[in-house]
Formats: structure tokens, C-alpha cells, sequence
């Protein structure tokens, strides 16, 4: 395995709606290391969506390669690429996307009933999904439904679920955009104690002052990397 | 994700709207029901006329008239086809046969000393009844051929008329009045019980000339020999028997071969008829619920439908977190599966407990068919499968970034 977790080399899409095709990328060439906590920004229409899909592997490039973890994903099954975001993956969204139904625990176990290759038993699922609630401070919510937490604490939840099945990557789709600036601090800080402990974490962001807290901030325009920067004036944890 | 846990999710779907879900159910509930109901009925229907047709004697062979063309014409006014004399000319002429008799009953009230018993069904027949049934007398002796001919007022009784009326003495010589004529009793039958829908012991048995005279000759055609049964003497005789029969009343009315003025049928042709017309009717009550089972299966197909669209972020949600199409598949057709499983089961229970309380409350007879309740159940398997299908494929088929996207 070599240092980069994620490389990505002249990376095409192409959204053909009828006689109209639309380039969402023009070819994006990139890297990302191991640990690394890379923001990418840019106005809507940019692609950075298309390309957090492509890089989550809900989506497959037109053209170019992707290879996530030394594996080449860019041409593979709709199956395998179920496996590999089940594995390697761990999303979080604006959203939370949390079933109402289940509690905080039950949500954060839906990705262990996915994954094939480790026999868990229920008992041993529940209690890494507790685990991994109290490594995000909700250990004292573990029965509660979505309706009973507050935004940010959904968010932690959310986050729990990301690190069920200790993914390569994290991907964070504007992970504070629909939280108050206290919350949204809250997370952050929770992302950088990931980071600080070795993982790897891209997020979409349109906001400057959350987009700060990377290490790398990549900013795309028309479907092109316009700047790839590392940010010197990075925001350190729990100050605004 | 193994099946057990797909089974959970899937059942954790379908408690979400537990009213949905059961009114879902519903459909397969009646459908299977019916299946079972239905076939429960017809052959509850085929078993009676079965009985019925037994009933009449083994090797039967019955002589009836041929309908009148009707209306204004040459069959107008003319002697009615078959006649007493018939009968006797048969038993004399034929051979191979046990039996030769005529029935006509008329519900008349028989009283002895204080008793009456209402509406007893009093049968006019001949010397021949209880060779042609197989039934015989107990005490006594049955009717005569004179007593047909001398038109005596003797009555020969069931068991149980004779229980009712006389107690433990002994019927035979007391007399009895039926509607207001005194008759007397020269005979008592051995007990036979009830067989189709006819109960041998409690009737009575008349000469078939004292019916005509007494109880139905106000009646325009009231001494029409309505059927003459005659009893071969065994099934290889039947045709030998049919065509003596036919060849002698030929000659007795002076009819023409082509168009004879009655009809020969035998209990296997009444059993042919019968059978192709419980089968047609068979057949429609399997359509009937077989269509009902469909409608439950459309009904299954269309809230999975709704399901799906309610649930595409959840499925889009899914993908993300690892599901493969197959395991979405599997999701919501295991849901399905469950709804019309569920309504299998409860659709049997509703079947048979519908079968036996229609039996019960003696509206209808009906017999479960064994088989139908494995067929109907996997019926509704098949159904919520083929039903099923199609919904949880759409579901399979989302595009994960159009279904996370979707409100």
C-alpha cells in the first residue's frame, strides 16, 4: 500500500441528458494521504458534489481512474462498489439521514448488517455501536430515537454510524450545514479528534470559516481544480 | 446480509403502518378464504348429490315421460305417456330385472287415537318398492298388486311413524286415519334412517291407485305415473334390460322409435350430468376465488409501490451504507412475502373456520378438501412473490444519489 490513500488521475464525468451533454469534471488529477483532512470548495455547479459521489463510489467516472486504498474502483460492479463504501467508507451527510424508526444504537449498527465479512453476532454489533456512540460523547443516548436528539447530537450520531466499520475515508458532505454555529463548532471538534486519531477525512463545504479547519483546502471551478492549497492559517480545535 | 436479519428489517417496514399492513393483509385473507370456502362448497355439493343418487338403489334404471311439446297442438289432451298398467306390463314381460315400482308422494297429516303427526310424506307405490330399494318390511307385509288394483285402504309405515303412533304395541292390524280416510295397517318397515335428503322412517306407503283416487286426481294429469323405476338384476343386464323396457312401451303406446313419448336414464347417466355440472360449477367457484386472490396480490403490489416511493431515502441511505441491490431486493420482496405469508395463514384459519361454520349453521354442506390448503397457501406465496417482485426490483433498481436526494 502506498502513501496516498486516494488517487485520482485526469477524472471525467459526463451527465448525458438527451442531446445535451453536461461536463460535470474536465479531468481532475489529485491525491490524498493517509491522515490526511482535505476540504474541497466551490461555488454549486462547480462538480464538487459529483465529485464527493464519484469518491464515495455511489457514482462511476466517465472517464479516468480512481484508486481507493491501492485498489482501482473506477470500472467495478455495482455490487463491489457496494462493498467498498460498505467497508472503506464512511459517509456523513448534511441531512444525518437517520431512520426515525430505530433508536440512536440500532441506526449507528445499519452498516454491520451490510458487511458480509465479519460474522457479528447481534450482541457483538450492539455493543460496538455503543462503543462507537461513547467515542462520540452520546453513550448516555444509546436508546433514543432521532426525534429525541437535538441536531448536533444527530450529527454525532451519524458520525458513530461513519465509524462503525473503521473506514478508510470519511466523507463529509457539508456536515454543519444545517446546524447553529455552537453545534456546528461541537462537530468540528469531533472531526478533528478523528483526525487527530489517524483518520483520513474529506469534506464539501461552501463555508470558509469550516473550510478552515482543514489541512488542504481544494477549490473547484467548472469542473477543475482552480487551487490546491495547504492551509497555513489553520483553525485549531474549539476556537472561533 | 443474511436472511434472518433481512427478515427483521423487512418485518421492522412493515410494523411502521401496522394498519396499512394489515388492511394489505386483508386482501389475502379473503382471497385464500375463499379458495378454501369455495372448494369446501362444491365438494360439500358433489358429495350430497352423490348421496342422493345412491340413495336410489344400485342398478336403477328410471322410465319417465317425455316432455310434452306444450302449447296448443296434437299433444294436447292426450293420455298421459306413462301409465299403472305400465308398471305391471314391465314386471311381467321383462326379464333380468328384481324390481318394477312407481312412487307419488303427497304430505298428508295421519292421526291414531290422540296422536297426529303433520305433513308425513305418504308415498304411493306398488308390490315392486321394496325389491327396487332394497328395503323391506320389519312386520307384517308390504302392499300387494291387489291392493293396488282393489284401491284398499292399507298403509304400510315407516319406523319411525309407527314408533310415534303406536308406541312399543304393535302397529300392524290398528288403524290409522290419513287426512280423512281410515286406513289400515298391514305392515311396518325395517329401519333404514336417512339417506341423501330423504328419510326412510318417517313415511308412509300407500297404494300408488290410492293416491291417485284419494289425493292428487282433482289435479289435472293427477294419475300420471310420473317415473317407473325398474331394478336389473345386475349391472351387465342393464342394456338387455333397457332395450326390453323400451321395446315394450314402444309397442304399449304405439309411439314412434324416433321420438318415443318417454325417456330411459340410468343412475350413471343422472351421475355423468351431474358430474359435468358440479364440475363447471366447480371450476367458476375456482375462478371466483382465484380472481379474489389476484385483487389481494394487486392490493399487496400497490402498497409495496407506495412503500418504496415513501422509503426511497431510506433505500438511497441503505446503498450508501453497503446494501447491495440484491439485499434492497430481498428487503422489500421479503416484505411482501411476509403480508401474503400472514394472510395465508389467517386466510386459512378463515377458511376453515368458515367451511365448518357454514356446515354448522346447516346453510350449506361443505367438506375442506384436503389439498386446497396447502394450494391456497402456496397460492398467496406465489402471489406475494409475483406481486412482490416487481415493486422490490424498483427498489433495487435506485439510482443511490437520486434516492439520498430525494424529500
Amino acid at each position: 500500500m502506498g502513501e496516498n490513500l486516494i488517487e485520482i488521475t485526469d477524472l471525467a464525468k459526463v451527465y448525458s441528458t438527451g442531446e445535451i451533454a453536461v461536463q460535470a469534471l474536465r479531468g481532475i488529477s489529485a491525491a490524498v494521504r493517509r491522515g490526511e483532512f482535505v476540504a474541497v470548495m466551490g461555488p454549486s455547479g462547480s462538480g464538487k458534489s459529483t465529485l464527493m459521489n464519484i469518491l464515495g463510489c455511489l457514482d462511476r467516472p466517465t472517464s479516468g481512474t480512481y484508486v481507493l486504498d491501492g485498489e482501482d474502483v473506477s470500472r467495478l460492479s455495482k455490487d463491489r462498489l457496494a462493498g467498498v463504501r460498505n467497508r472503506k467508507i464512511g459517509f456523513v451527510f448534511q441531512s444525518y439521514n437517520l431512520l426515525p424508526r430505530l433508536t440512536a444504537a440500532r441506526n449507528v449498527m445499519l452498516p454491520l448488517l451490510y458487511n458480509g465479512h465479519q460474522r457479528l453476532t447481534d450482541g457483538e454489533c450492539y455493543e460496538r455501536a455503543v462503543t462507537a456512540l461513547e467515542s462520540v460523547g452520546l453513550g448516555e443516548r444509546v436508546h433514543h430515537k432521532p426525534n429525541e436528539l437535538s441536531g448536533g447530537q444527530q450529527q454525532r450520531v451519524a458520525i458513530a454510524r461513519a465509524l462503525i466499520n473503521s473506514p478508510s475515508i470519511i466523507l463529509a458532505d457539508e456536515p454543519t450545514g444545517n446546524l447553529d454555529t455552537q453545534s456546528s463548532e461541537e462537530i468540528m471538534d469531533l472531526v478533528h479528534q478523528l483526525h487527530d486519531r489517524g483518520s483520513t477525512i474529506v469534506m464539501v463545504t461552501h463555508e470558509p470559516g469550516i473550510a478552515d479547519h482543514a489541512q488542504r483546502v481544494i477549490y473547484l471551478l467548472d469542473g477543475q481544480i482552480a487551487s490546491d492549497r495547504q492551509n497555513g492559517a489553520r483553525r485549531k480545535r474549539g476556537k472561533l | 446480509m443474511n436472511l434472518w436479519r433481512t427478515f427483521r428489517v423487512a418485518w421492522e417496514g412493515l410494523t411502521l403502518n401496522k394498519v396499512r399492513s394489515f388492511l394489505t393483509t386483508l386482501g389475502v385473507i379473503i382471497g385464500v378464504g375463499a379458495v378454501i370456502v369455495m372448494m369446501a362448497v362444491s365438494a360439500g355439493a358433489e358429495a350430497e348429490i352423490a348421496d342422493q343418487i345412491n340413495s336410489l338403489g344400485a342398478n336403477l334404471i328410471l322410465v319417465m315421460p317425455a316432455f310434452s311439446r306444450g302449447g296448443f297442438g296434437p299433444g294436447m289432451g292426450r293420455p298421459p305417456s306413462l301409465s299403472y298398467d305400465d308398471i305391471g306390463a314391465v314386471a311381467q314381460n321383462v326379464t333380468g330385472i328384481n324390481g318394477v315400482s312407481a312412487e307419488q308422494s303427497t304430505n298428508q297429516n295421519v292421526k291414531a287415537g290422540g296422536t297426529t303427526l303433520e305433513d308425513v310424506s305418504v308415498v304411493g307405490t306398488t308390490a315392486g318398492f321394496p325389491d327396487v330399494r332394497d328395503y323391506r318390511v320389519a312386520e307384517g307385509r308390504f302392499l300387494t298388486d291387489e291392493d293396488n288394483e282393489r284401491t284398499y285402504k292399507v298403509v304400510v309405515l315407516g319406523h319411525d311413524v309407527a314408533q310415534e303412533l303406536f308406541g312399543g304395541q304393535s302397529a300392524v292390524g290398528q288403524s290409522v286415519k290419513i287426512a280423512s280416510t281410515k286406513f289400515t295397517v298391514v305392515g311396518v318397515m325395517e329401519e333404514k334412517g336417512v339417506i341423501g335428503n330423504t328419510d326412510y322412517d318417517a313415511r308412509a306407503y300407500i297404494p300408488l291407485t290410492v293416491v291417485f283416487s284419494k289425493f292428487t286426481r282433482a289435479r289435472f294429469g293427477g294419475d300420471d305415473v310420473r317415473t317407473i323405476y325398474v331394478s336389473a338384476e345386475s349391472r351387465e343386464m342393464m342394456d338387455g334390460v333397457m332395450s326390453q323396457v323400451s321395446n315394450l312401451l314402444l309397442r304399449r303406446h304405439d309411439a314412434d322409435p324416433a321420438s318415443p313419448d318417454f325417456n330411459l336414464i340410468t343412475q350413471d347417466s343422472i351421475i355423468e350430468a351431474q358430474a359435468s355440472t358440479t364440475e363447471t360449477f366447480r371450476n367458476l367457484l375456482a375462478w371466483v376465488a382465484g380472481v379474489s386472490l389476484v385483487v389481494g396480490g394487486i392490493g399487496i403490489m400497490n402498497i409495496m409501490l407506495v412503500s418504496v416511493t415513501e422509503r426511497t431515502r431510506e433505500i438511497g441511505l441503505r446503498q450508501a451504507l453497503g446494501a447491495r441491490p440484491r439485499d434492497v431486493l430481498l428487503q422489500f420482496l421479503l416484505e411482501a412475502m411476509v403480508l401474503s405469508l400472514i394472510g395465508g395463514v389467517a386466510g386459512v384459519l378463515a377458511g376453515v373456520g368458515g367451511s365448518y361454520a357454514f356446515n354448522e349453521l346447516g346453510t350449506m354442506r361443505t367438506e375442506i378438501v384436503s389439498a386446497s390448503i396447502p394450494l391456497a397457501f402456496g397460492a398467496a406465496a406465489a402471489v406475494g412473490i409475483f406481486f412482490g417482485y416487481y415493486p422490490a426490483s424498483r427498489a433495487a433498481q435506485l439510482d443511490p444519489i437520486e434516492a439520498l436526494r430525494r424529500e
